[in-house]
């Protein structure tokens, strides 16, 4: 009797093979999980090391001197933020439109999916097919030159997939159960959507939109075609002047340029990655603040 | 059932007498017939319970009296529900005056995520254009949270959001929410489905002190809640109502063998 009871949690030999078995896939799992971080380890530390000794405040709010290879960048980090503002501006009011009315308005039938695979597959568009279409329609056919109104309109185009996704997904977030009581009480769909949809959607929509401005921080090619230039030696006074920008200057630097100092296009893209993490820390913070204040 | 010499000799200080008057309903979703030829009439300010197995059609029924199954684009109705003398699926019907007087609960509380003062205004809001002194609308708000018996529970709390409420008090606000804009109907689709047993007893309660007031129509799973809480009683099973008679009578001597039946519990 005792020995039955005791056999009763023993471990058999096919516990045992099969711990051995689940351990093994653990290590697996866990390694690779360590291979994918390790290249970004080791791109940020490169960068610290190599780059932080050119880096200083007038680094960021100086010209470049002598042919590029001294001085700062400060009509690059301008023009960066010239160019992202300008596309946000053009890409946030029409995708939040977009996804408002595909999520709230939109009746389910084959025109929607067919907007729904459009949208997908314009996300799938490579860049420099981006960069083609903005030389044609917005440097050529509108008329707007190499300008940061033609390559920040590109760029609205590209994350433009992006911004509809991620504020219909959020949007579709809402409980439908929210919406139910609200046109049960005699609410318009507008109303609904003003008063009860958006404002438990907008952390969402909010991060998405600054994802899309640090991916749109670090685009070369739709620029370099459409309003991007190599060097100028004065700052953009309006959207129809050509500007510089972080993306192409740090290609310049590194590539195009002969005797420049090894340290300036690492300082040039530590700027660059630390202002994408920036606003990737803001976005995840202020998610977390939205996500805390809402409950259900 | 009546017999049609019946309904014609019917006056109208007795048409007036009845706050929703279904006439001939039948309704498709899709090529699947719903409903078959409902006729019946619910009485004014009195609770009338439907009740009958799964897939009968009365929360089909319900929702069709205050047009929410049209939102399904492949639903299909003929014939008419009058409320209060008025077709409401006349075109000249607004049917943001249809959900304004005819009030919904639903069997999972859904009140809005925000705090629960701003629950009981939001309809209000919607349909005065939200011109209320801020006097007006603690007014509207006590009177609602009193109706429903909650007044003494949350008075301290009123900012705190209505999510942070429990599911009886939840389901409390929910009926408390319809209120401020005066319905004259409350379509309850089992509402205590979600409640456990003391819940129920308590929205139970509330359904029966707001009797009179109101005209209200509740779907139900549970017998006993029907018996309880309703005055007249409507069996429905396949799409057909098979019997409506008063609570009383329609459980204690019930005319068709179908109702005996079911509510001996041999099946549904």
């Amino acid at each position: 009797m005792t020995e039955d009871t005791m056999s009763l949690f023993e471990e058999t030999a096919l516990n045992a093979k099969n711990k051995r078995v689940q351990g093994l896939y653990r290590t697996l799992f866990m390694l690779m999980t360590l291979l994918l971080i390790t290249p970004v380890v080791i791109i940020l530390a490169t960068l610290v090391v190599k780059g932080s000794a050119v880096l200083s405040i007038d680094f960021l709010f100086t010209d470049p001197t002598d042919g590029m290879t001294a001085g700062g960048i400060f009509p690059a980090l301008l023009g960066t933020v010239w160019l992202v503002t300008v596309a946000l501006l053009v890409s946030v009011p029409l995708g939040v439109a977009a996804a408002i009315y595909l999520s709230e308005y939109a009746p389910d039938n084959w025109f929607t999916r067919l907007i729904n695979l459009a949208i997908i597959n314009l996300a799938g568009v490579p860049s420099i097919v981006h960069a083609l279409f903005g030389v044609g329609a917005f440097v050529i056919f509108f008329g707007f030159g190499t300008s940061i109104l033609a390559a920040s309109l590109t760029l609205a185009i590209m994350t433009l997939p992006v911004v509809i996704v991620a504020t219909r997904e959020s949007l579709q977030a809402v409980p439908q159960a929210f919406r139910e009581a609200c046109w049960n009480m005699g609410a318009t769909r507008w109303q609904t959507i003003r008063k009860v949809v958006l404002p438990n959607s907008i952390s969402g929509i909010l991060t998405g939109v600054i994802l899309e401005v640090s991916r749109t921080t670090g685009e070369t090619a739709p620029v370099m075609f459409t309003g991007a230039a190599f060097f100028l030696p004065f700052l953009p006074q309006s959207v129809f002047d050509q500007t510089m920008a972080m993306s192409l200057h740090l290609f310049v630097v590194s590539t195009q340029v002969p005797h420049v100092p090894e340290a300036l296009p690492y300082g040039v893209a530590l700027v660059l990655i630390g202002m994408v993490l920036i606003m990737n820390s803001i976005s995840i913070a202020f998610r977390m603040y939205l996500r805390g204040k809402k409950k259900w | 059932m009546m017999n049609n010499a019946a309904q014609i000799a019917e006056t109208t200080e007795q048409a007036q007498q009845y706050a929703i008057r279904t006439e001939k309903l039948n309704l498709w979703y899709g090529t699947f017939q719903a409903l078959y030829d409902v006729d019946f009439n619910i009485r004014q300010g009195m609770i009338t319970s439907l009740i009958g197995p799964s897939g009968c059609g009365k929360s089909t029924y319900l929702r069709s009296v205050n047009r929410i199954n049209e939102r399904l684009g492949y639903v299909r109705i003929e014939g008419n529900i009058d409320v209060f003398g008025q077709n409401i699926y006349d075109p000249s019907v607004e049917l943001v005056q249809v959900r304004k007087q005819i009030g919904m609960v639903f069997q999972r509380p859904n009140p809005l995520p925000i705090s629960i003062r701003d629950n009981i205004l939001f309809g209000h809001k919607l349909h005065s254009g939200g011109r209320a002194s801020r006097s007006e609308q603690d007014g509207i708000v006590e009177d609602a949270l009193r109706q429903v018996l909650l007044w003494d529970k949350v008075k301290d709390r009123l900012n705190r959001k209505a999510t942070e409420l429990s599911l009886e008090e939840q389901q409390k606000l929910c009926i408390a929410r319809l209120l401020p804009v005066k319905p004259r109907v409350l379509l309850m689709d089992e509402p205590c489905s979600a409640l456990d047993p003391k819940g129920t007893a308590a929205v139970e309660e509330l359904i029966w002190e707001l009797r009179g007031k109101y005209s209200i129509l509740i779907v139900t799973h549970n017998m006993a809640q029907a018996r309880r809480a309703s005055e007249e009683c409507i069996f429905m099973l396949m799409g057909k109502v098979v019997e409506h008679a008063t609570t009383d009578q329609l459980f204690v001597s019930p005319q068709s063998q179908q109702t005996a039946d079911y509510i001996e519990g041999r099946y549904g």
